[in-house]
C-alpha cells in the first residue's frame, strides 16, 4: 500500500456564493499556503455580487436575518479547532462567536431603539425607521485576525447592508476560513464577499466605485492612504467609518456606532384621521 | 459555402415561384457543422478587446442599438422617455451617439414619431401579429400598413413559423413579399424566431428564404420565447448573409435580439461581425442589437473608461 497522500487546500476569494480564483490569476505566499491576490475586477465582481444580494437580504424580516448571523455563530463553534489551528487564540474564537450572537440580537431591536414615532405639531402620525443603506465596503483590520473581522462584517450586514470585505494582507486566512463558516450557514450568496490581497490594489477601487454606499476604513492603518481613500468616497456621499484608533480594544463592548453609521433613517408622515 | 455559391448561380429570383424550385433549393444548401459552428462562436468570444478599441466597439454597439419596449403595459408617457433616452443616452455626457432605433409596437408608433422626427433615429415597429405570426394574411398586412402610416420606417415582421415548420415554404416566401410590398419605402426586418426553428439548418434555410423573399435584413428573434439570440445562431445567419451577397450582390443586414445584456456579449458579437462578414457589415445600417437593458451596460461601461471609476446602475434610466 502507498502512502496516503494529503489533499492540501487551495485558498480562494468569496464572491457571490462561489470560491473564485482571482481572475487576474495571481496569488501570494501567507503562512505556506497560496492565497489569491485579487485584482480590481475582482473588486468589481464583488460589488455587482453584493448589489445583487441587497434587495433580498434588506427586504428579509428583521428576524429572520438575526436567525441566520446566529446560524452562523453555530457555524462557528463547530470549526472551532480549525480556527485554533491556523493560529487563532481559542479565547479569540469565542470571543468571535459570541460577538455573532451579539449582533444577531440587535437584528430587531435596533428599528426600535432608534427608530419610532417622533412628536410633530400637527395632525400627522410621524415615523422614523432605520434602513440599510446598501452597498458597505469594508476594510478589516490586520489584528485581531478572526474577532477584528466578525466585529467589522456582523454590524454591517445584521441591518440589511451587504460587504465586501478586503481582508488584511497579513492575515488572509482567517478570513477564508470565514468565508467557509458564511457559505454553509444559510447567508443568501452575495451578502458577504471577501477579497484576499493588497488592500492598496483594492480599496481605492471599491473608494472610487460609484455602486458602493459606505465604507468602513477601519483596516488601513496608513493615514495618507486613509484620506485618498476618504476623498474618492466623497464623490458619491458614501457613508465613511474612519480607521480604528491603534490601541482599539476589540474585547470591550463594542457599542452600536458601526451598526448607526451605516443606516438611513427614513421618515414618513401620515395624516391622522379624526 | 462553395455549394452555396454555386447553386446561388442559378437565377434565385426565378425560386419563388414555385414550391418545388424553393424546396429543392433550400434543401440543397449545405448543411451547418453544429459543433464547428458552436466552437468558432466559443472562440470568437474569448478576443480581448480592451482600452480606445473597447471606446470604439461601445461607441459603435450604441449607435447600433435597437432600444425596444414590447410590453402590453406600454404606455405613450413611457415610450416617449423611452424614445428621449434614445436620442440622448447619457444626459451627462454630449460626446454620447444616439442609438440606432426605437422599436414598439404600432400603437405607440404615432407617440415616439413626435419625439424622433428628423432627428436621425429610425422608429420600427413590430407588425404581422407580432410575436406569433398566428394571424390572416390580411390582418398581418393591415398592421403593417397602419405601422408604415403611424410614421415607422422600419418594420419588424416575423415569419410564419407555423407554415415554415411544416415545410410550406411558398406560403412563407409569399408572406413575406406581400408584407415587404405593404411596406413600401420602410425596411423591411425578417424574424425568424430561431429559438422556435429548432436546428442550424432550419436557421440557414430561413435566413434565405427571408433574403430571398426581399428581406433588408435578417433578425433572429422576438424576444417573448425562451431561447433568443445565441452567438452560434447569428454566426450561421451572417455566414448566410455573407454568401447572399456573394450570389446576388445585395447585402442584408442582421439584428441578434433578445439575451443580449451586457457589452460583453455585444463586443462578442462585434468581433464575429467583423470576421465572419468584414467590416461592411460594421454599420448601424447592417448589423443592429435589438436590446433594452444592453443600453445602461454599455453606458456604465462608456462612464468607466470616461471617468476612470466603475459606474452603477443607480445613475441612469431604468427603461
Amino acid at each position: 500500500m502507498s502512502e496516503r497522500v494529503a489533499v492540501r487546500k487551495t485558498y480562494k476569494l468569496f464572491i457571490g456564493g462561489k470560491f473564485p480564483r482571482s481572475e487576474s490569476g495571481r496569488s501570494y505566499l501567507v503562512q505556506d499556503s497560496n492565497v489569491p491576490l485579487a485584482s480590481r475586477k475582482d473588486a468589481r465582481d464583488a460589488v455587482l455580487a453584493a448589489r445583487a444580494a441587497v434587495k433580498g437580504w434588506a427586504g428579509a424580516t428583521a428576524y429572520n436575518r438575526g436567525q441566520i448571523l446566529y446560524r452562523v455563530a453555530e457555524m462557528l463553534e463547530g470549526r472551532r479547532e480549525q480556527f485554533v489551528a491556523l493560529g487563532v487564540p481559542a479565547d479569540e474564537v469565542d470571543a468571535a462567536i459570541d460577538r455573532w450572537v451579539w449582533y444577531a440580537g440587535w437584528s430587531d431591536k435596533l428599528p426600535q431603539v432608534y427608530g419610532g414615532a417622533n412628536p410633530v405639531a400637527g395632525p400627522y402620525f410621524n415615523l422614523s425607521s432605520p434602513e440599510p443603506t446598501g452597498v458597505v465596503a469594508v476594510v478589516a483590520p490586520e489584528q485581531p485576525a478572526l474577532l477584528g473581522l466578525v466585529s467589522v462584517i456582523a454590524p454591517a450586514i445584521v441591518t440589511g447592508n451587504t460587504v465586501v470585505v478586503a481582508a488584511s494582507p497579513a492575515q488572509p486566512l482567517a478570513a477564508v476560513t470565514l468565508a467557509e463558516v458564511l457559505a454553509t450557514s444559510d447567508l443568501p450568496v452575495g451578502v458577504v464577499n471577501i477579497l484576499t490581497g493588497r488592500i492598496s490594489e483594492t480599496a481605492p477601487t471599491l473608494a472610487a466605485h460609484m455602486d458602493v454606499n459606505a465604507i468602513d476604513l477601519t483596516g488601513v492603518a496608513d493615514a495618507e492612504l486613509a484620506a485618498d481613500l476618504e476623498v474618492k468616497a466623497a464623490q458619491n456621499l458614501k457613508r465613511v467609518l474612519r480607521p480604528a484608533p491603534a490601541d482599539h480594544d476589540w474585547t470591550a463592548d463594542p457599542g452600536v456606532t458601526r451598526m448607526t453609521t451605516l443606516l438611513e433613517t427614513k421618515t414618513v408622515w401620515h395624516p391622522k384621521g379624526v | 459555402m462553395t455549394a452555396t455559391a454555386t447553386s446561388a448561380r442559378s437565377d434565385l429570383s426565378e425560386l419563388g415561384r414555385s414550391e418545388t424550385a424553393l424546396r429543392t433549393f433550400l434543401h440543397g444548401l449545405p448543411g451547418v457543422d453544429q459543433v464547428g459552428a458552436e466552437q468558432r462562436a466559443a472562440q470568437l468570444g474569448t478576443r480581448s478587446i480592451k482600452t480606445t478599441a473597447k471606446a470604439q466597439a461601445i461607441d459603435l454597439a450604441i449607435r447600433m442599438v435597437d432600444l425596444t419596449t414590447l410590453e402590453g403595459a406600454d404606455t405613450p408617457g413611457k415610450v416617449r422617455a423611452l424614445a428621449a433616452k434614445a436620442l440622448r443616452p447619457d444626459p451627462a455626457d454630449l460626446s454620447c451617439p444616439h442609438v440606432g432605433a426605437v422599436c414598439v409596437y404600432p400603437a405607440m408608433v404615432p407617440y415616439v414619431a413626435e419625439v424622433l422626427r428628423g432627428s436621425g433615429v429610425h422608429l420600427a415597429s413590430v407588425a404581422t401579429a407580432f410575436p406569433s405570426g398566428q394571424a390572416p394574411l390580411e390582418v398581418k398586412l393591415a398592421d403593417t400598413r397602419a405601422a408604415v402610416a403611424a410614421g415607422a420606417d422600419e418594420i419588424d415582421m416575423v415569419i410564419n413559423r407555423s407554415a415554415f415548420l411544416s415545410g410550406r415554404y411558398k406560403e412563407v416566401y409569399d408572406e413575406i413579399v406581400a408584407t415587404k410590398e405593404a411596406c413600401g419605402d420602410a425596411h423591411l426586418k425578417v424574424i425568424l424566431e430561431t429559438g422556435e426553428l429548432a436546428t442550424y439548418d432550419n436557421v440557414r434555410r430561413a435566413s434565405w428564404l427571408a433574403m430571398l423573399a426581399g428581406g433588408d435584413f435578417i433578425k433572429t428573434s422576438t424576444g417573448k420565447v425562451p431561447v433568443a439570440a445565441t452567438l452560434p445562431v447569428s454566426l450561421v445567419m451572417l455566414e448566410a448573409v455573407r454568401d447572399f451577397r456573394a450570389a446576388t450582390g445585395r447585402q442584408v443586414g442582421v439584428k441578434p435580439a433578445g439575451g443580449i445584456k451586457t457589452t460583453k456579449d455585444a463586443i462578442k458579437y462585434l468581433v464575429m461581425v467583423n470576421e465572419t462578414v468584414g467590416a461592411d457589415w460594421l454599420d448601424p445600417d447592417w448589423f443592429r442589437f435589438g436590446a433594452s437593458s444592453l443600453l445602461n451596460d454599455l453606458l456604465m461601461q462608456r462612464t468607466k473608461l470616461t471617468t476612470g471609476v466603475y459606474s452603477g446602475p443607480d445613475y441612469f434610466t431604468l427603461d
